[in-house]
């Protein structure tokens, strides 16, 4: 049994607790961040690769912006790309009440300096011909892409470590208590780290670690299912999306197209996630609706990881509301893994700062009004998807 | 009476014709799942209907092949057989399958895994060249089709079987270029005590190769493989001796087989724990002597679950079928049982010493060359996965798989796993079996997207 003291620590090895070791590394702050199995092993492993900004609630759009940011400069910044291209992210209308979504959604986009391309008809045709007559509308935006997830972690926090770092892998945080105006943090194999700041990057289990400071919210455990092909001829470009996001597929030059739509089966207490069969094969028939050609491609592995979503379908990222040197950034609900590197940006700056220079307002922890259950929620509209 | 499902039984090879024959026999009407179009498993494969070499192919195992073949004929009315059915899925309690490219669901209660094993290959520089031959694809060709892979077929690998096909080749009329064999002859000649055990099937054994080396065929033990030679198809096969002597041999098909490895990704889904197999350097589904796993309803018969050859696997399929009757309160055989669990255990014994008889050879697998591709399916080589292992910390073998994509492609790791364990342990400085297993994904065999559209159409 050991006992390390620091200045911050953090629970959590996701994107979101990988960055942010990261940030405050370089900052020269000290940090340990305890991660119950391997970095990267829940949903910032093995989500579906998407880095867009099109489509965010616009609260998140400024996060979005800074995370795009950061992706480009990866190689400077880390030593490697994680596979990110920038291919574009064209969503998809298959009616007009969905094409009228498109054009509203592109002028919200431009107050938030996001350019996007609404294409028509004919146009969309024309320079897409693999696309079927379903689709009446799109919105590209040129600067979103795709990444691979199982990439990203571990590069993180390999330059967090460089940088200085303490990052644990299997450490399961097991218990917290206050001391003084500090936090003594207990691992399942016995160690203790005591840190006068604690960052709750806990992913779908935010909710249980937030709980325990008096600052329950109504999280949710859903499992994005996702599925593989094996390579065929590349020629979707664009990480492809619809509005009302029942399917989604990209394509990596290696031919691979990964695809999703629905969701599996997740159990956070015993950790276990399932794509569902009915569920995988419902997104396989919409994907060839949309794509015909993909007919001919053939399914080689499912998958599905756990994810934490709130109500209004974004996360909460900001300082506790009762404890002072409490900061939460959890619960991201099915879109973190492209925002999760600007995260760490603004944690860092909430910590040693008080203050983060992107806005974060509408994330704050306590616009549920305490309440964990959905059924308990003041009225509010449940709307991003991809 | 109860309105339980009827048990379902995957796999119509030796261990999954003994379970439906014993089901049967208990007044039960199985489903039996298999993908192939007929049944009798890889050993007692069927030509396809009008070829007419008749039993005669099946060798010295010819009495067992019919035996197995007319028992399941018998009972083709009393189950519900479903042949060239793949089951690509299973979650508790149901099935999902794909049959000429349409996709279909069973729900059911108790279940026999039988899905057989496969071929392990240990990956010789040169092994993805045309013209090389998984040892039982090229028995397989001889079984089904009456055909050898080539005019002159050289054997490379270890383990019975790479005997057995050698000489099946020979008494079809095909030409044995040789049998380059990893393993010394020492190393077997150790095990003799135990081989013993086999009796009849031992004594096959020497007739095999004593009838390669009458006819002159060249033959190597404990050489180690260094190239298969060829461009657009191969043209030699090169190994070096154990006296360190380089030898070479000119053929136009190579036969590469080092064992075999049970196909647990069913059982796996269906969350039955796996076990590390020393002896054999495998994963393998972990059960009782009768087959029961620790899930309800689970039960695993034959080579697919633990390597042990046919005439286990019939005892495998008759205990499974038992302990699943005793299981829903018939009353069973007691007697019988207990003779087929103690004919079983003198197998296991036999088995044993055929393991140490012929090891895998994991420090040749742990050896494989930087630029050799251990991945065929994801073009990953030996190098890349030790990069992954230093460079990236891979300490586990699904997290080298997320790193470096070993085992990520059509075949989900059956044919790379068990080498790419022993690379990462090397290269770790690790016991192998701590980087655990390779977990299965479904589809566990590769799914058209056309079979999810078929299914909409119904
Ligand atoms: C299948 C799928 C597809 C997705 N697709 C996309 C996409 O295309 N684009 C996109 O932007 N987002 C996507 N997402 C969402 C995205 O993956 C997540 O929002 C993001 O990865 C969350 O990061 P995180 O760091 O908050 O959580 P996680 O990655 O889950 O990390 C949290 C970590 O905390 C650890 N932990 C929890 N409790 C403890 C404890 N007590 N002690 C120690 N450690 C603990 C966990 O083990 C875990 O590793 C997808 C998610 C899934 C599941
Ligand atoms: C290629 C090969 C050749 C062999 N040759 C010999 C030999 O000559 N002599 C010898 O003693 N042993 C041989 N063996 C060993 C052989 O496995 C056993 O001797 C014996 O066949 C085991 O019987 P079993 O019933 O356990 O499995 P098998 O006979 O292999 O039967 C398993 C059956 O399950 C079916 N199946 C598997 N997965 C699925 C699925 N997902 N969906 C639907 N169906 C499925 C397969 O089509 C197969 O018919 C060979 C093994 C292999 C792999």
């Amino acid at each position: 049994m050991s006992t390390t003291t620091t200045d911050v620590a953090i629970i959590g090895g996701g994107g979101a607790g990988c960055a942010t070791a990261l940030h405050l590394a370089w900052r020269k702050a000290r940090c340990v961040l305890l991660e119950r199995g391997f970095v990267g092993g829940q949903a910032s492993g093995v989500n579906y690769g998407g880095v867009r900004q099109q489509g965010r609630d616009p609260a998140e759009l400024p996060i979005a912006r800074r995370a795009r940011e950061i992706w480009g400069r990866l190689p400077e910044l880390i030593g490697t790309d994680c596979e990110f291209s920038v291919s574009g992210h064209l969503k998809l209308a298959r009616d007009h009440a969905e094409e009228a979504e498109l054009v509203a959604y592109a002028e919200t986009a431009r107050e938030y300096g996001i350019e996007l391309r609404v294409i028509g008809r004919n146009a969309i045709r024309a320079e897409y011909p693999w696309l079927s007559d379903q689709v009446v509308a799109g919105s590209f935006c040129a600067d979103d892409g795709q990444a691979n997830p199982r990439l990203l972690c571990p590069a993180l926090a390999r330059a967090a470590r460089r940088a200085g770092a303490d990052i644990r892998e299997n450490a399961r945080v097991s218990d917290i208590a206050r001391d003084g105006d500090g936090f003594v943090i207990r691992t399942a194999d016995g160690n203790e780290v005591r840190s006068s700041i604690l960052v709750n990057a806990a992913g779908a289990w935010g909710g249980e670690i937030s709980a325990r400071f008096g600052e329950p919210v109504p999280i949710e455990t859903i499992a994005p299912n996702m599925a593989v092909t094996e390579p065929i001829p590349y020629f979707i470009k664009p990480n492809l999306g619809v509005c009302g996001g029942n399917v989604y597929c990209r394509q990596i030059p290696r031919g691979n197209v990964i695809l999703g739509g629905g969701r599996g089966e997740a159990d956070a207490v015993a950790m276990r996630a399932r794509a569902l069969p009915e569920i995988t094969l419902a997104a396989l028939r919409r994907a060839v609706a949309l794509v015909p050609r993909l007919a001919s491609a053939t399914i080689i592995r499912t998958w599905t990881g756990i994810e934490g979503y709130l109500p209004d379908d974004i996360p909460v990222v900001g300082p506790s509301r009762t404890t002072p040197g409490l900061f939460h950034a959890f619960g991201f609900s099915g879109h973190g893994f492209a925002i999760g590197p600007a995260i760490g940006a603004i944690m860092s700056e909430l910590v040693l700062d008080g203050r983060s220079t992107t806005p974060i307002g509408a994330l704050t922890i306590d616009r549920f009004g305490g309440c964990d259950k959905v059924g308990e929620l003041p009225d509010r509209a449940r709307s991003r998807n991809h | 009476m109860s309105a339980a499902p009827p048990p379902v039984i995957v796999g119509a090879g030796p261990a999954g014709v003994r379970a439906a024959s014993v089901l049967v026999a208990a007044g039960l009407r199985p489903i039996v799942i298999d993908e192939a179009p007929a049944s009798g498993g890889q050993i007692y494969r069927r030509a396809p209907a009008g070829f007419m070499r008749g039993a005669a192919v099946y060798g010295s195992e010819a009495a067992k092949a019919t035996a197995i073949h007319r028992t399941f004929d018998s009972l083709v009315d009393r189950i519900d057989y479903r042949p060239q059915t793949t089951v690509w899925n299973l979650r508790p309690g149901r099935l999902y399958t794909v049959r000429d490219g349409v996709c279909d669901e069973l729900t059911f209660g108790d279940i026999v895994l039988a899905t057989g094993a496969m071929d392990r290959i240990v990956p010789i520089p040169g092994w993805t060249i045309p013209g090389v031959y998984a040892l039982g694809g090229a028995q397989i060709s001889l079984k089904a089709q009456g055909c050898v892979v080539g005019a002159r077929t050289a054997f490379v690998g270890t383990g019975p079987l790479l005997w057995l096909v050698a000489y099946q080749y020979l008494k079809a009329g095909g030409t044995v270029a040789a049998v380059v064999d990893t393993t010394p002859f020492a190393t077997k000649a150790r095990q003799l005590f135990g081989l013993l055990r086999g009796g009849k099937t031992f004594i096959n054994g020497l007739r095999y190769v004593a009838t390669l080396r009458l006819k002159g065929v060249r033959i190597t033990e404990g050489a180690i493989p260094v190239t298969i030679v060829g461009s657009t198809h191969v043209t030699a096969l090169r190994w070096r001796e154990a006296s360190g002597r380089e030898g070479s041999v000119d053929c136009d098909a190579v036969a590469i087989g080092f064992g075999l490895k049970p196909e647990s990704q069913l059982a796996d889904l269906a969350g039955v724990a796996m076990r590390w197999n020393d002896g054999q350097r495998v994963w393998e589904a972990a059960r009782d002597r009768d087959g029961r796993t620790a899930v309800e309803g689970v039960y695993l018969a034959g080579d697919g679950s633990a390597i042990a050859g046919a005439d286990a696997a019939e005892i495998d399929g008759a205990l499974a079928a038992y302990a699943l009757l005793a299981d829903r309160r018939v009353t069973v055989p007691e007697a019988a049982v207990a003779e087929l669990r103690t004919r079983r255990a003198r197998l296991t014994r036999f088995r044993e010493a055929l393991d140490a008889a012929f090891p895998f050879p994991a420090a040749l697998a742990a050896a494989t060359a930087d630029d050799t591709l251990v991945c065929r399916c994801e073009a990953v080589n030996a190098g890349e996965l030790r990069a992954a292992a230093r460079d990236l910390d891979a300490r586990e073998v699904n997290r080298a798989k997320a790193f470096s994509r070993v085992g990520m492609g059509r075949c989900q790791g059956r044919v790379c796993g068990p080498v790419a364990v022993e690379i990462l342990a090397a290269a770790l400085g690790m016991p192998t079996q701590a980087l655990g297993a390779l977990r299965a994904q479904p589809p566990i065999k590769p799914l058209p997207m056309t079979a999810a559209v078929r299914l909409a159409a119904e």
